[in-house]
């Protein structure tokens, strides 16, 4: 990888062990930082109150990282995320259809969690249509996939502007309100779900786990060594939809967040097997979001969004990599 | 026996393999040769699953490469293609050990790591065991391949083109270990290979393919015929026979 190459490595001699043990630490820093600083009320109240805060944070953080991890293994690039293949733009034109068609007043009344479901349904069964096409043939090239994403993700959005210019202005700031990515959760009933989800997920994951390391050698060795690709890809494609869909639904799109773990955990890292990166993308993942909340709400007192940072930050590593020429 | 029933490719309306009806004999080094566009690469990754069949039908010893189960193909027939870009950073040696997966999986033994050292000695590789694969020549990186896939230990080995990048003496090193595989331990040599002086000097059987037909196969001595290799290369060649072997010349 020409990035490896061009920026000096983070821990040259540092083993996996290592790597991973600071930023576990690190990471616990944050939560405790999180669950403490600034506390001025009974800790009965604090403690659940942020707790629960911190587990859909930490829940986000999981999904993401794996997500992105599986995707780039199964995909074999380093550079494509199921973000930006136009996955947030979906979630946003299921909002909109929904507020255009039912009314905000309606759709605010919808269960949440029912609602919930049923946005981590349509973007299963989207993702699935989709990515089994890409993926499935016979290794279609980057930069057509590359391409497909974008064109999705204009189509959704060009969409979603249209529904939004006819809309009612009033619908319309209640919809804006849905669509800012935010990592308050607060709600813990959409929490236990996601938890099941996610947890389902990664049971299944985890029986395949072998098979991760052996993908990212690409399609052909893969088959060489006796791994059912298809079957196997299909599998990654249906956990990441899951995943993806679930911190969507939690906390809205975040674009580049994904991508900015990923590449963080291979750039920390001095072995790119699985049972290392996965691992490595969740905590950094972690100390980024229940991090950086700490630094933004409570040291610096700013009421700035934290997923406007995250994103401002994925993008120029977006763009790093785009110049550096991961893409080949 | 590796047996090839009326097998085709087809990409749109273009027939890459046309028909190809093939039985390769257990044991010793069989090299596939002919032009550009011949449908060698084609046939070969059929061969080995990589690549579905349009009709026809293959079998490894009787085993129906479509419906056989992946671990249990691999543990029989091992393949290494022309163009191995990968995005995963791996050491020379995690990328050997990988050959054993159809074994163990992910819990490496203890047998798994003479296998590997093992591979990593034939190919000369002990040197550059600990580098990584990005950190290598070509050539250096094309023996790493075909060390994974020593390493993997099967009956049936298929390479397309092994001698890419390779220089002479790698080149020459390589054949010699495939024919040793081949004779000390009983294993099949499959190759693609673009250089016929090397197939005429190390194989058992070539096989010459040519518009996606199998236009002569036989012994060296048959295939390296002027009038035969002329036919299929559309080129002239005259073969002269230097220390007991028949080499082309087309220069």
């Amino acid at each position: 990888m020409s990035l490896d190459r061009a920026l000096p490595r983070l821990a040259p001699k540092a083993t996996p062990g290592m790597v991973l043990t600071l930023l576990a630490v690190l990471a616990l820093i944050a939560m405790v930082g999180f669950m403490t600083v600034g506390a001025n009320g009974r800790w009965s109240f604090v403690l659940p109150f942020r707790g629960a805060k911190l587990a859909g944070m930490v829940l986000v953080a999981y999904a993401v990282a794996v997500s992105t991890v599986l995707f780039q293994t199964v995909t074999n690039n380093r550079i494509l995320t199921p973000s930006i293949m136009g996955f947030d733009a979906l979630y946003v034109l299921i909002q909109t259809l929904l507020v255009f068609h039912l009314g905000s007043l309606r759709v605010t009344e919808i269960d949440p969690r029912l609602m919930f479901l049923g946005e981590v349904v349509a973007m299963v069964l989207f993702s699935g249509l989709l990515y089994r096409w890409l993926f499935s043939g016979e290794g279609r090239s980057l930069h057509l996939l590359l391409l497909v994403g974008v064109v999705i993700g204009i189509l959704f959005r060009s969409i979603t502007s249209f529904l939004q210019r006819v809309i009612d202005p009033n619908e319309f700031a209640v919809l804006q309100d849905r669509l800012f990515a935010s990592f308050n959760i607060a709600d813990t009933d959409l929490l236990l779900v996601s938890a099941g989800m996610i947890g389902g997920v990664s049971l299944v994951g985890w029986r395949i786990f072998h098979t991760f390391d052996v993908l990212a050698l690409g399609r052909d060795a893969a088959i060489g060594l006796g791994v059912d690709h298809k079957k196997a890809v299909t599998l990654i494609l249906v956990i990441v939809a899951i995943l993806v869909s679930v911190s969507t639904a939690l906390v809205g799109p975040v674009t580049f967040f994904g991508l900015l773990v990923a590449s963080l955990a291979y750039q920390v890292m001095p072995s790119s097997r699985h049972k290392h990166i996965l691992p490595a993308a969740t905590l950094i993942a972690i100390l980024c979001i229940v991090g950086g909340q700490v630094v933004l709400e409570r040291v610096l007192a700013l009421n700035a969004s934290l997923s406007i940072v995250i994103e401002f930050v994925g993008g120029l590593v977006f763009l790093t990599l785009l110049l550096r020429g991961v893409v080949r | 026996m590796i047996e090839l029933k009326s097998v085709s490719k087809q990409y749109g309306d273009t027939l890459v393999v046309d028909g190809v009806d093939l039985t390769l004999p257990k044991g010793g080094v069989t090299s596939i040769i002919g032009p550009n566009g011949a449908g060698k690469s084609t046939l070969l990754s059929m061969m080995s699953r990589l690549l579905p069949m349009s009709t026809g039908w293959i079998g490894i010893d009787g085993l129906d490469v479509t419906k056989t189960r992946g671990d249990v193909l691999a543990r029989r027939l091992s393949i290494l293609r022309q163009d191995n870009h990968m995005t995963a950073r791996l050491t020379v040696r995690d990328l050997v050990a990988f050959g054993r997966y159809p074994y163990t999986k992910d819990r490496p033994t203890g047998e798994d790591k003479v296998h590997v050292d093992r591979a990593l000695g034939f190919l000369d590789l002990q040197p550059l065991a600990d580098r990584f694969l990005d950190e290598l020549s070509g050539g250096q990186r094309q023996r790493a391949f075909v060390a994974m896939v020593l390493c993997q230990d099967t009956d049936y080995a298929l390479f397309d083109e092994p001698l890419n990048n390779l220089d002479m003496r790698h080149a020459a090193g390589m054949m010699r270990l495939l024919r040793r595989a081949a004779d000390h331990f009983n294993k099949t040599i499959v190759l693609v290979l673009h250089d016929i002086n090397f197939a005429s000097c190390y194989s058992d059987h070539i096989v010459a393919m040519k518009a996606g037909k199998v236009a002569f196969q036989g012994a060296p001595d048959a295939v390296m015929q002027a009038s035969v290799l002329t036919e299929i290369f559309n080129t002239d060649m005259a073969i002269h026979e230097i220390a007991g072997r028949k080499i082309a010349v087309f220069y």
